[in-house]
Order: C-alpha cells, then structure tokens, then sequence
C-alpha cells in the first residue's frame, strides 16, 4: 500500500494536480469565509457561469482559456459591484443578471462554432489531473498574490466584513476594499474551474467557510478552520477519486458536504452536551 | 481659541428632492453631553452621519476638532457606536476581544497591525465595560446587553474625546438600558467623554444629559434642559406626561 501511495504521488500529473489543489483550496476557503459573511455566496456561481461564456470565447479565438478568463470574468465582477451601487440592486439580482449574461454569451459563442469538442466538459465539470504545468504556476503566483494581499489587509478586511458602517467611520477605504475582494473572487473563479469545474465552484467557496463556522471561536479560527477542511477536502478528494475511478471535482464536493454534516453534528453534540 | 469637538454652520442636506436637513447650525463644547432628539425623519441619522464623514453637506460646514470629518488624522478622537440591529449578524464567527481589537485601527497607517499596548488597551476597555470573563465568547452567544457593552468597549479602546451613538439601546431591556445610560453618564462624568447620543428615550436623556439638541429639519431647540423646561415647549415636543418626568430633577 505505501508503495502504491508513493507511485500514486510520482506520477507529474497527480504532483500538478495536488499543488495547483492545494492553492485553489486556500484561495476558496479564505475567500469563501468573507463571502458567505457578507451574504455574497452565490458571487461565486455567478461568476462561474460567466467563466463559461469566457472559455468559450477563449476556444473560438484559439486563445488558452485562462488567459481570456481572468480578465472577462474581473471586468464581470466589477460589474456585478456597479450594478449593486449605480442600479441600487440587491447582490442576488446584480449576479443573477451578469450569471444570465455570462451563459448566453458561451451559449451563443458554442453555437456559432457549432459546438465544441471534449475541452468544454473539462472546465464544466472539472479535471484537475489534466492540469498543465502553466495552469499550476499561475495558480500559485495568483494564489500567493491574493493570499498575501488578504494578510496585509487583514484588519480593514474584518472590520468590512463585520460592518461596513463603522469600517468607514475607523477611515477604512470599503469601496477599494470591496473591488479588491470581488476582484480576488474573480481569479479565485477562473482558477477553481479546473478543480472542481464551473458547475461546482460555488461549492468549494460556500461548504469549506459554513463547515468552519460550526466550530469557529473567532474570525482568525474561522479563516484557519476554512482553510485546514478546504486542503483536507481537495487533497483527499484526489486520492479516493484515483484510486476509486470517480470524478475528481464531484468528490471533493461530496468530501466537503460530509465535513460539513461531521462539524455540524459536533457542534449540535457539544452544545446538547452543555 | 479652543477647537470645540463639533462645530456645524448652516448645515442642509438632501436626498433627491427630499431635503432633510436646513440649516443647521450648533456647537458641541467639550465635556458636553448632548442628547440629539427629534420624531422619525427629522434627519438626526443623517446628521450624525454628516458628522462622521460618511456623507458630504450639500451646503454649509462642519468641522471636528477643527477639521473636515472625512480628514485621517481625526479617526482615533472619535468613537461610534451604530444601531446595533442595522448592521449586526448575529452569527458572525467573532470572538468578542477580536471585536473590541478593530477600534484600534481607526487611523492607523498600512500595513495596520497590533503591538502589546494594543493588547493592554482591549484589556482595560473590556475591564471598564466589566466584559473580560466573556472575551473569548462568539458575539452571537451573548444577551443583547452584552453585545451592545461590546460595541462600546470597540467605541471606547482606542481612547477617544467625542464618542457619537445612534440609538444604541433601541433593543435592551429597561434596566440593561438604564445601566447603560448609566455607564454613558459615567464615562462623561469621569473620562471627559464628550457624548452626542441620538435617542427617543427621552426620560434618560433628560435624566443624564447635559444638553438637548431637538431637530426636526432644522434646530428647534439647542440648549440646557433648565432651560428647555422653562420654555413651557416640553409638553408640545415630547407629551404632557414628559414635562414631569425630565424636568423633574432639573426643579
């Protein structure tokens, strides 16, 4: 058995698809915490299905579809946040209109191209073993831009997160910050879709963050907790989907759910037991 | 020349067609307390949020501490303490000292981080709001007395000479409201905190303040309560019932 884990680990493919794994899960765990806090979860979907319209115009163009993504999906981002402050509308409609647009958009694009080949199912539904040695370093130069952009912004981040009003009033800029995060979300978006895939992605930023907010005892713990059921999740997600022949995305969703279902389940426990 | 804490001068503010505020004018002294009190959509929300430097004055000026409210350098004189069921989820994951740790960033220069004085300050300020054996509780577990203790320690850590509240005991229970108003008064009192509390309760800010500022588009009344009770306006503001109840320990 320990000679299969080390052959299962020696394969270039799996140590691309760990790696490249284990940043995304950071990304989502942190960036899902300040999300789901601020009644955006579904920022994630939204930005999902705008993903899809990006890496279908990306296939039309023959452009490697992360390089078209990551910025048509920040500019939707952007817009989401204009709608939610120029057309006073609530978040949930702001993303359900740029969602609605971004689908149409690949739709139409997939229909003038008169259909794609295999490459689309694999960032519908994710492949994480077919990530390729650019996915994973952009991953990590992203990831560690994002992640080190929250850690120095650390306190303005928290105070927003809990209440904007006194964030301002503490002199804190919340509409740089804002930008900031949906901006983050954005790349966040682009990278998960090889992991779990566009339809799952909401999944890896929600479930990590609520799993962690059943046993928090502190915003800090929260950011900690999000992060540790995130890696645990994507890490052994790709294991069990190997050596179980499942698809990778769909089981380290499943992974999550059941984390959550332990978590909460602790929670219910120790507090019945109190 | 003193630069008095608040100072407003002509004040008005509009949103859309709707103005809600015409010139405004009134000063703040040090060591005041003042009750800001007027019926709903008088505009004190708006006033208060004029003050902080979350909204501009279409015309007219205000200034704190002699600068413009939106200044920097301003933040760590002033202490807020919102409507707390505004802008309050009650299942946030925070502990109640992380809480209290972000009224020490008003101000504070990039990258902004804690040192040991931060620490003994969150000490002292959940100390003096009798909050340390609950400071590493999640918010969402306590009474709301205790949050709303929380929310002024976060007002109070970083020292500040003019602390603004906006209705904060709009959900306690009488007698957590009256320690409350109690602890205000304290804080006024000893700390020199100078207080600009809007409220409806006006029986306990006719009991603790030292002025009352009435508006109701503009200044009706800006003054001591002696003052206001001499007037004979009391009855019409505020009820017949309310002229005993706060100018009572005024007689």
């Amino acid at each position: 058995m320990e000679m299969n884990v080390l052959d299962f680990l020696s394969y270039g493919f799996i140590q691309r698809a760990l790696i490249a794994g284990s940043f995304t899960a950071l990304l989502c765990s942190t960036l899902g915490v300040l999300l789901v806090l601020r009644r955006l979860s579904l920022i994630g979907d939204g930005l999902a299905h705008v993903t899809f319209g990006s890496v279908a115009l990306g296939l039309v163009l023959k452009v490697f579809p992360l390089y078209v993504s990551i910025p048509v999906v920040m500019a939707s981002s952007l817009g989401i946040l204009k709608l939610m402050e120029r057309a006073r509308l609530f978040g949930d409609a702001a993303i359900g209109i740029v969602s609605a647009v971004g689908i149409a958009g690949g739709v139409i694009l997939a229909s003038r191209a008169g259909g794609f080949n295999v490459d689309i199912f694999s960032y519908l539904f994710g492949n994480i073993l077919s990530i390729g040695w650019t996915e994973m370093y952009t991953s990590i130069a992203l990831s560690v831009v994002v992640l080190l952009a929250i850690f120095l912004n650390y306190y303005e981040i928290f105070s927003l997160t809990f209440d904007e009003e006194f964030a301002r009033v503490s002199g804190i800029d919340t509409e740089k910050l804002n930008r900031l995060i949906v901006l983050f979300t954005a790349v966040t978006v682009v990278l998960t879709m090889k992991v779990v895939g566009i339809m799952l992605t909401s999944a890896l930023l929600i479930l990590p963050a609520v799993t962690a907010f059943q046993v928090a005892k502190g915003f800090k713990h929260a950011l900690v907790y999000s992060a540790v059921f995130s890696l645990f999740s994507v890490i052994s997600g790709i294991f069990i989907s190997f050596i179980f022949n499942l698809p990778t995305g769909a089981a380290i969703v499943l992974l999550n759910f059941l984390l959550f279902l332990l978590a909460y389940s602790f929670r219910r426990f120790g507090a019945r037991r109190n | 020349m003193q630069i008095e804490p608040i100072m407003c001068q002509g004040l008005s503010f509009r949103y859309g067609d709707h103005e809600v505020l015409s010139d405004i004018s009134f000063t703040v002294n040090r060591g005041d307390y003042v009750g800001l009190v007027g019926p709903n959509g008088s505009g004190k929300s708006t006033l208060i949020r004029i003050i902080l430097g979350l909204l501009r004055p279409l015309t007219g000026r205000v200034m704190v501490f002699g600068a413009d409210p939106s200044e920097r350098k301003l933040r760590d004189r002033l202490g807020y303490l919102p409507q707390k069921m505004a802008s309050f989820n009650p299942h946030f994951p925070s502990s109640v000292r992380e809480i209290v740790s972000l009224g020490l960033i008003s101000g504070r220069r990039f990258p902004k981080s804690l040192g040991r004085d931060d620490h003994i300050a969150i000490d002292k300020a959940l100390d003096l709001m009798n909050i340390s054996g609950i400071s590493r509780s999640l918010i969402g577990d306590l009474s709301g007395g205790q949050q709303q203790r929380v929310f002024l320690a976060r007002a109070l850590v970083n020292g500040p000479e003019l602390l603004v509240l906006d209705e904060p005991t709009t959900a306690l229970d009488p007698e957590t409201r009256q320690n409350f108003f109690t602890l205000l008064a304290e804080l006024n009192r000893t700390g020199k905190v100078t207080v600009v509390l809007v409220t409806h309760d006006i029986g306990s800010i006719g009991k603790y303040a030292s002025r009352l500022l009435y508006i109701d588009k503009s200044v009706v009344f800006y003054g001591g309560f002696d003052e206001f009770c001499l007037s004979g306006d009391m009855g019409k503001f505020f009820g017949e019932s309310s002229q005993h109840l706060i100018c009572h320990r005024h007689e």
